[in-house]
């Protein structure tokens, strides 16, 4: 056993990697209009949702898998994949986390995130996804007497249909993309945000999403919603256990922004990226995207994706808004046999729109990764304003880094700048910090972390140490 | 494919067998070879059919107005010597002509060649020694790089063919000239230019689009450069078509060992304009450098597609295009960098620099950067936007009025690619251009009065 132990030391593997045994209510891989009305039967959905859902469907069964990603993956059986896994005890949900079976808190204390610690000490109410549904939420009563509805998405389906009519699939129609349609026909779980006018969200909201049946793909569905002159911050994080066949996520994410509103929305992905062959890693096709649909309203995507074999993810702003901001910061890192087609989509509608993005890219091992953007400036969009940094770096002879942007511009009054560099690490750098005895991987990842400090410092606090500690991880064995 | 594709497709390949019959009762049987590959030509041409627009190479350049002409063959090379002499450009060169893609001796300048530099029509090299053009033809790119090189190569009966000797400089410019007429009925040509420049070898090209201002016509040109090792050559593409000329162009370069290619692509003409430029750098110290300028206005569309491939180490790429843009005309840059695998110490920097001067216009930009090897310095730019405001007040501040001090620094802006060309007749031409291009609030009397006055200062 200790010999095991000492052998996985040094192996480093995923650190997250693990299954815990709980028996989920699960229907046989699949999907037909069947699979569809038993989700929404199990939720206890009104009719005009499952609707919805089958619309969805219907589109998705019309449209083919984009190929256009610089992407290599095996096509993916959607037969093969069950659409809904959930904890048993679905109908007496615990309402406290005395209640929470201790095998769950025991997943979250390996993680190293106990949930009541966490929660208390950070002052951070966490919507909690276990698989597919929401297991417990806490600091519900402090939100809502700010009047901030914060619950999971079939709850939010439920006790505020009306709000969700209304909002969803309005950013992110149910149409709009191969996967984004797939999602929206089997989503089973997922956050609601919802912040009236004029209120700022007393706290950070989080949820950190795992996936642990095998075999399951998680399909969330998450939906914010700020009125005027409101504000939130919402941090996602994910972690996944080891196993050998991939696992397919498809997750969207919808934003919206009304008059003066200000969304800050944070990822950091950190998803079992699969074993050193490349096997087994998670497939991530997510569909993000924000709507200024206000004058002066404001949307700030900020990520850090470092895990999944395979990211394919474009966080998006609308600038429909006179004055309104869109940004996007991100860092990339991929290692082993990971590939990543990442980006973002600024569209610039109304006059005056403003955007920033800044993506750093650090690909090591045998890895690929992309940048894929573009920023478009319709005729009506005056002065519109673009700024955009995307710098590659290159951590060993077999990995690729490649930058795509699209420029589309049709108005005279624009400015549209766009600056990317590719290269290594600087040598001279590296023998600097040498030559102050600082170890050649700690040189590394100090040069690294300074590479993606303009991002890190995006990050609200809790997660910025966490970056750049996954960071470290990440890049474990990809020098010397 | 839907029936009127087809049915424009189908039109081509009728003209291309009436041509065909037409050459075999003329001149007989035509070498095996050249048969074969029109014969894939069309075959290829017939399977893609003509590019749309969800291609992503095509993305932004729609060739309905290509597709759906009725374009026939010149049979003939006349053309108005006064006007001839009105176009030609005032550089003492060699020169070939071709009207509408008929070779004009009357027009080209062949006399006093010097030593180890063979220049003439492709027809005729193919009649002298067609073997000889057989083994380079087509080597650089087949009939798979686009419906339109597949055409080219279907149709293709005349162009130019340059060869240097080891060790040769060319002191005098090389012209290729092509003029296009306004005639009863469009017609289209096909030119096909093969270059090879032997190890060391000199020269400076010039290619030069221009026409009779009501033309009309179709040109669809492919081109093959293959620069031995040391070799340098300097190529001017000045495209001065008339404004309801279409012009697809293609130019394959490939580089040995320390060669360099240096290209100037200077689109002002033509209605809808597509160049693709592709530099294969297979030699270690080879560089390429790719400038280009252009202008667009009323309706114009002008898309360059530029590709560099660095497949050896040590190999250096410069990519500049500059584009301005007024009414409601549309611009397209592509500009593509792939670094190989092993292809370690690159350098390769790439700039594209826009200026829209009406809310029309519309600019689609994209430059790309595909990179698998480690030891690399690539950078890329784009820029799209007016003129800097500090820069219009610096000119107000001495006495220039706002709109002369806007000509002014968007000739300012075209002559940072035109301060890179060393033949002055070029040069200037192409400034007096632009200067006439410009929209007349840009105050240009006072523009043009403002610039003698500098001059004089």
């Amino acid at each position: 056993m200790a010999s095991q132990e000492m052998e996985q030391l040094v192996r480093r593997e995923y650190k997250e990697g693990f299954v815990t045994d709980i028996e989920s209510d699960t229907v046989p891989p699949g999907l037909d209009e069947s699979t569809i009305a038993f989700i929404s039967n199990k939720k206890g959905e009104p009719q005009w949702m499952l609707e919805w859902r089958l619309k969805a469907y219907h589109q998705w069964l019309k449209m083919t898998s984009p190929s256009w990603a610089h992407l290599d993956y095996p096509p993916i059986d959607y037969q093969a994949i069950s659409y809904y896994s959930a904890p048993k005890r679905d109908e007496d949900r615990p309402q406290s986390l005395d209640e929470v079976d201790p095998k769950l808190l025991e997943t979250y204390e390996k993680l190293g995130i106990p949930l009541h610690e966490r929660a208390a000490l950070a002052g951070v109410a966490v919507d909690a996804v276990f698989d597919s549904v929401s297991v417990t939420t806490t600091f519900k009563e402090k939100l809502h007497e700010a009047g901030v509805i914060f619950c999971s998405i079939s709850e939010a389906i439920r006790d505020y249909p009306e709000l969700v009519r209304q909002y969803l699939g309005s950013v992110v129609p149910q149409g709009d993309n191969y996967f984004a349609a797939l999602n929206s026909a089997v989503f089973t779980d997922g956050s609601f945000v919802f912040v009236p006018e004029g209120v700022t969200c007393p706290m950070e909201l989080s949820t950190y999403f795992r996936i642990n049946a095998a075999n399951t793909g998680q399909f969330e569905r998450t939906l914010i919603v700020c009125e005027s002159r409101a504000q939130v911050s919402y941090l996602e994080g994910c972690t996944a256990p080891q196993r050998d066949e991939n696992q397919l996520h498809a997750a969207v994410v919808e934003l919206v922004a009304l008059e003066d509103a200000y969304i800050k929305y944070s990822t950091v992905q950190n998803w079992y990226p699969g074993d050193e062959d490349g096997k087994g890693g998670i497939y991530n096709f997510v569909t993000k995207r924000g709507d200024c649909r206000g004058d002066r309203s404001r949307i700030s995507w900020t990520q850090v994706e470092t895990g999944s074999a395979i990211t394919w993810k474009y966080p998006s702003c609308v600038l429909r808004g006179k004055d309104s901001i869109g940004e996007f910061y991100s860092v990339a890192v991929t290692n082993g046999r990971q590939q990543a087609d990442t980006g973002t989509k600024m569209i610039h509608i109304g006059e005056g729109t403003r955007s920033s993005i800044i993506s750093k890219g650090i690909s090591a091992g045998r890895s690929n990764q992309s940048y894929r953007g573009l920023v478009k400036v319709g005729p009506r969009a005056k002065g519109a304003r673009n700024f955009t940094q995307c710098d590659s770096l290159l951590i060993g002879d077999q990995c690729g880094a490649h930058t795509f942007p699209y420029q589309e511009i049709g108005n005279s009054t624009a400015t549209v700048e766009h600056e990317a560099t590719t290269s290594k690490i600087g040598e001279d750098q590296l023998f600097y910090c040498q030559s102050r005895g600082i170890s050649e991987e700690d040189a590394v990842s100090m040069i690294v972390n300074g590479f993606c400090k303009d991002v890190f410092q995006e990050l609200p606090m809790e997660f910025a140490v966490e970056a750049e500690a996954l960071l470290n991880v990440t890049l474990e064995g990809a020098v010397g | 494919m839907n029936e009127d594709v087809q049915s424009d497709v189908q039109r081509f390949l009728d003209r291309l067998d009436e041509r065909v019959a037409e050459r075999i009762a003329a001149q007989g049987v035509e070498p095996s070879w050249i048969a074969a590959r029109r014969q894939a030509g069309a075959a290829r041409f017939e399977a893609l059919g003509f590019p749309h627009r969800r291609i992503e190479e095509w993305k932004y350049t729609d060739v309905r107005s290509i597709a759906r002409g009725d374009f026939r063959l010149a049979t003939d090379a006349d053309f108005s010597p006064a006007t001839a002499a009105r176009l030609t450009l005032p550089v003492e060169a060699h020169r070939l002509t071709f009207v509408d893609g008929v070779f004009a001796p009357g027009l080209s300048q062949l006399d006093d060649l010097p030593g180890g530099v063979q220049l003439l029509p492709l027809s005729r090299a193919l009649d002298e020694n067609h073997e000889a053009v057989g083994g380079p033809l087509g080597r650089l790119t087949g009939v798979e790089f686009s419906p339109f090189a597949a055409l080219n190569t279907a149709f293709m009966e005349e162009g130019a063919v340059l060869r240097l000797a080891p060790g040769t400089v060319v002191e005098k410019p090389i012209i290729l000239q092509f003029l296009s007429r306004a005639g009863e009925a469009p017609v289209m040509s096909h030119p096909r230019i093969l270059l090879e420049m032997a190890g060391r070898s000199q020269a400076t090209v010039i290619e030069h689009h221009v026409g009779e201002e009501a033309a009309a016509n179709f040109t669809n040109l492919v081109e093959e450069i293959i620069l031995d090792r040391g070799a340098i050559l300097t190529h001017y593409k000045l495209q001065e078509a008339a404004l309801a000329d279409l012009h697809v162009a293609s130019i394959h370069i490939e580089q040995a060992r320390d060669s360099r290619y240096t290209s100037f692509n200077l689109n002002l003409g033509g209605g809808l304009v597509r160049n693709d430029l592709v530099a294969e750098l297979n030699g270690q110290g080879a560089e390429t450098n790719f400038n280009g300028l252009f202008y667009g206005q009323g309706r114009q569309h002008v898309d360059n597609h530029t590709l560099v491939n660095h497949n050896a180490p040590n190999t250096f790429s410069h990519e500049n295009y500059k584009g301005i843009l007024d009414d409601r005309a549309h611009g397209v840059f592509n500009g593509k960098v792939i670094v190989k695998r092993d292809s370690q110490k690159i350098e390769a920097e790439q700039s594209n620099a826009n200026l829209l001067l009406s809310d029309r216009a519309e600019i689609d930009t994209k430059p790309e950067l595909e990179i698998y090897a480690d030891d690399v310095k690539c950078a890329h730019g784009a820029t799209t936007g007016q003129l800097d405001e500090e820069a219009v007040f610096a000119l107000r501040t001495r006495g220039i009025d706002q709109q002369t001090a806007r000509g002014l620094l968007t000739l300012a802006f075209a002559g940072e690619v035109l301060e890179q060309v060393d033949l002055d007749a070029i040069a200037e031409r192409v400034e007096l251009a632009v200067a006439g291009k410009l929209p007349e609030r840009f105050n240009l009397a006072g523009l043009v009065e403002t610039a003698v006055a500098l001059n004089e200062e």
